[in-house]
């Protein structure tokens, strides 16, 4: 066991993880501030009951996400300290603006609405809900740029043996980033509309299949179903045009990814998309694997034609070895690899699976919305019995076709960890066994390993936990008790705004950890 | 002032609102269970920080954030030597940022209870840990010429960190025990003043500790001022509170901050983390730091986000500003 892979499967664990909370907070924080939006512009107590459940659940992996992303921070220095030194005049910049600009208003506004409820006016409530989930928008923008320019660096030369920055719109405006944004962003709402699909879908079919049709807790859910289909639908046509477009810019920027991605062996003309494949897809040669392929796709994602070439693994591979050289340099820190041969092929059973994985969970994910959308049309509630089972599990599709895009993005770049730009700046790339820390030992990044991957583990499960009682209890678990003789049936929240429940004392917060 | 410095006081600055913000969300938690007689009273405590302890973190992670932009040599040799203390460091953030908010989502005893100990042992171990690491880059670590460690993975723990480490636990409890008078009512601001009284006398020691021998080991002439400032302003601190003037005292400990922080970086300068093989092998402001025009860029970014987060900060303590105590707690209310 070496460290550098025990620190590749530790940045991995640790950021599918947080990556797992990531986008549910995303979509599901902008979705709240609309629902609180709608009650303050319509006084509809429909609207408060939305933002309280959700915004609970959003809370819950809200703070998942915070100390999740504490790692990541400190990860970079503390495992990779090689990749920090050699990147950190790039990098670092979009990251330290991430915590000026966006993780500052995240955690502040956060801070003011969960305890500002009763302290604030309902609009200066508002806003903090809009500037929190902004906020989280932007966190992922100077995220995404930095992880952009891992893929494909810009703005720079190459000076002392390191990129020096030299246009920070161009590592802001690159065209990786503009890509890999929205596709992510609506990647996000797509786990936040089936979230919201899946728990609304259940509560309507568990406990609303004899109420009135005017209840008006049926009614919450009905509303929140039909926002989460809405938003699923825009959603995955977003998904899938971004994807397109990303998938065009990797064809020139990450050859040997995409060839990756349909474990393309030999440069085909035009070239068919793979669906499916049978057969061993990790050789490079292609003995044996057998595949269901729509004819000349691969040609139209790549080039926007049916008839154009795509390169194979075989054909990139001298072609990387030409430009890049064929063995890593001679380098005691290197290791056992020093002077080794390169190998330019990434894993091909993971890229080439999880790049089908991510689009056919988001393809399950969108068909089971779409189901739901016809199944409760016009206030219909359905009564089969798989229908709330279903709904429950569709919620972790979306969820693995982000995980699985990330897996996908990150091991297709291998052997790298910062990509060579094909027109770039000769000299900017970097080996992922060189970017590893050179002092530290493999007791210490697999005791962090293992400490981190239990307490994960632990933490899932309370948050799971969490969430499973308060979807169960829905409206009345969220909402605070109805006061006797209340003058709604909203509590004291409802209503005046600033300075408290009236009728109630003065004294007891609105709301307390 | 040429831009490397100019970066590395801005670096300090960012620890200053570290040391200071958090200092007292650690203080709270620690005493969580002395103050704390039952649950109510456990829930003052966590409700004086829970609107901003996540907002008071984030200084962290700029400063982190900072330091791998402007000096990343310094972020990736640090970072990586102190890799054992770091990694219980953040178990323990990560343990204390989820209890505050899961605490009081389930109503049983024992669930409470559990995650009060998560609290306890988080911002004790947090706080040790990064008066460890802080008291590392001043004092030095054995890196050779790639400034990489050398030496065992425990070299970062030696006696003089060790005292690092209780200067700033030491100090958050003070601080902790001081913003709980100032931010609570009744019993619980009474008892937190007079434990206050009672432990700073030992609790600040390890801090004076900490700042003499890094004045007498890597000190320069002018910073025995800053180090006079600490001394003035923590004994300040104690008789404004034993006037009964929290508000006074609690600024009071944080000029002791400021002094604490232009001490340590003051003595610290020219280098950013020395080298005690060779101090050939030391890193330095100036070869470390990132290119003039990444530090120009910064440069903008900080002078238009630190006003605003400076205001928008102060704000929320604004808004949070009344005392809470007992009375204020509403029922518990969560789902069956
Ligand atoms: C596309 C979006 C995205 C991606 C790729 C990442 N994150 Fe993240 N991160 C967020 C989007 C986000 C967020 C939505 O803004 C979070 C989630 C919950 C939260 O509070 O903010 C967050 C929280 C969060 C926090 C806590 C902030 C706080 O205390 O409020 C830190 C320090 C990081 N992240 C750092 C990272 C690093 C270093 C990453 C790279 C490996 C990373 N995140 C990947
Ligand atoms: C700015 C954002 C990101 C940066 C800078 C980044 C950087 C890195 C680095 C340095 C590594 C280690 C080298 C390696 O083994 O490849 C890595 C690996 C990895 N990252 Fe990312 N990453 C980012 C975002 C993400 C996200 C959000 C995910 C998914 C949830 C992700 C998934 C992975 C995975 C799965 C690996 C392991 C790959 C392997 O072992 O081959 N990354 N990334
Ligand atoms: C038609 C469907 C889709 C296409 C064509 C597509 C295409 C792509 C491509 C080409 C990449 C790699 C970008 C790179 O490495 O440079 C990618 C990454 C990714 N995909 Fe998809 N995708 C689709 C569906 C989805 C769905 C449904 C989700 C999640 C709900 C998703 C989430 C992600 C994520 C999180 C990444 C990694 C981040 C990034 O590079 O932006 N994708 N996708």
């Amino acid at each position: 066991m070496h460290v550098l892979d025990v620190a590749r499967w530790q940045f991995g664990i640790t950021t599918v993880y947080h990556f797992l909370m990531v986008p549910l907070t995303i979509g599901l924080s902008l979705l709240v501030a609309g629902m609180q939006t709608a009650w303050v512009r319509t006084s509809d107590p429909r609207y408060l009951k939305m933002t309280k459940f959700w915004g609970k659940l959003l809370l819950i992996n809200f703070a998942m996400g915070v100390v999740t992303g504490i790692v990541q921070e400190f990860q970079f220095g503390m495992a990779w300290s090689s990749y920090s030194r050699f990147v950190g005049d790039v990098f670092g910049a979009p990251l330290a603006m991430e915590g000026l600009v966006a993780f500052f208003v995240e955690s502040t506004f956060l801070g003011l609405w969960i305890f500002g409820w009763d302290r604030l006016s309902k609009r200066a409530h508002l806003a903090c809900a809009w500037a929190f989930s902004l906020a989280t928008m932007a966190s992922a923008y100077f995220i995404l740029a930095a992880n952009s320019w891992m893929q494909h660096p810009v703005g720079i030369v190459f000076t002392d043996g390191r990129p020096r920055l030299t246009s920070i719109w161009a590592v802001l405006g690159n065209n990786t980033v503009l890509a890999a944004f929205p596709h992510t962003i609506a990647g996000a709402f797509a786990v936040a509309a089936t979230f919201l699909v899946g728990i609304s879908a259940w509560h309507l079919w568990r406990k609303h299949r004899e109420s009135a049709a005017d209840d008006p807790d049926r009614k919450v859910w009905h509303s929140s179903l039909r926002l989460g289909t809405w938003v699923g639908v825009v959603a995955f046509a977003a998904v899938a045009i971004s994807g397109d477009f990303q998938g065009k810019l990797m064809f020139e920027q990450q050859p040997m990814k995409m060839a990756a991605a349909e474990a393309l062996c030999h440069s085909e003309k035009p070239a068919g998309f793979s669906v499916f494949a049978y057969g061993d897809v990790a050789r490079p040669d292609c003995e044996n694997v057998k595949s269901l392929t729509l004819p000349a796709l691969l040609s139209f994602l790549a080039h926007n034609n049916f008839s154009s070439e795509v390169k194979g693994v075989q054909d990139l591979v001298p072609e990387y070895q030409a430009k890049y050289g064929a063995n890593y340099p001679v380098d005691e820190r290197l290791g056992e690899l020093s002077g080794k041969p390169i190998d330019y092929v990434p894993t091909l059973p993971v890229t080439y699976w999880g790049f089908r994985l991510m689009i056919g969970f988001g393809a399950i994910a969108a068909g089971v919305g779409v189901l739901a959308l016809w199944l409760t049309r016009r206030g219909r509630v359905p009564r089969t019995k798989w229908f709330g089972r279903l709904a429950l599990l569709s919620i972790a599709t979306p969820f693995l076709a982000n995980s699985f895009g990330w897996i996908f993005t990150e091991m297709g770049r291998q052997p790298f960890v910062v990509v060579p730009n094909p027109s770039g700046v000769d000299g900017v790339w970097m080996y992922t066994a060189q970017a590893v820390s050179a002092g530290v030992t493999v007791g210490e990044v697999l005791t962090s390993l293992i400490a981190l991957t239990l307490l994960y583990g632990g933490l899932a499960v309370v948050e799971v936990f969490l969430i499973r009682r308060y979807v169960r209890a829905g409206i009345a678990g969220v909402m605070p008790p109805v006061p006797p003789e209340g003058d709604s049936d909203d509590g004291p929240d409802d209503g005046s705004g600033s300075g408290g429940g009236s009728a109630k004392s003065d004294d007891v917060l609105a709301f307390a950890y | 002032m040429s831009l490397p410095i100019f970066w590395f006081c801005v670096i300090a600055l960012l620890w200053l609102g570290y040391l200071f913000l958090e200092g007292f969300d650690f203080g709270v938690g620690m005493l969580l269970p002395v103050l704390g007689r039952d649950n109510t009273e456990r829930r003052v405590m966590v409700n004086t920080i829970g609107p901003v302890w996540d907002g008071n973190e984030v200084w962290l992670l700029v400063a982190g954030g900072a330091t791998f932009a402007a000096f990343p040599g310094w972020y990736a040799a640090l970072f990586s030597a102190a890799y054992l203390p770091l990694t219980l460091f953040l178990v323990a953030l990560i343990g204390r940022g989820v209890a505050f908010e899961y605490r009081g989502k389930v109503d049983t005893e024992r669930w409470r209870r559990n995650w009060d100990r998560v609290i306890v042992a988080g911002s004790w171990i947090a706080s040790l840990g990064i008066g460890l690491v802080l008291s590392t880059t001043v004092l030095g670590l054995p890196l050779n010429e790639h400034g990489d460690r050398v030496g065992s993975p425990l070299a970062v723990i030696r006696w003089e960190t060790l005292l690092g480490a209780l200067a700033v636990a030491g100090y958050a409890l003070v601080h902790g025990a001081v913003f709980l008078t100032l931010k609570t009512e009744g019993e619980i601001s009474d008892r937190a003043r007079r434990l206050a009284l009672r432990i700073a006398p030992v609790a600040l020691l390890p801090l004076v500790g900490l700042l003499l021998l890094v004045q007498l080991r890597e000190g320069a002439g002018w910073t025995w001022v800053s180090v006079a400032v600490v001394l003035v302003a923590a004994v300040g601190a104690l008789l404004r509170l034993a006037k009964g003037r929290e508000g006074q005292a609690f600024a009071l400990l944080g000029v002791a901050v400021v002094g604490t922080v232009v001490t340590l970086f003051g003595a610290l300068y020219p280098n950013v983390l020395p080298s005690t093989l060779d101090p050939a092998n030391s890193l330095t402001v100036a070869a470390t730091a990132s290119s003039s025009y990444t530090l120009t860029v910064m440069t903008w970014v900080a002078a238009f986000g630190t006003p605003a987060v400076l205001v928008y900060q102060g704000w929320t303590y604004w808004v949070f500003r009344k005392r809470i105590g007992t009375r204020h707690i509403p029922a518990v209310h969560v789902p069956k």
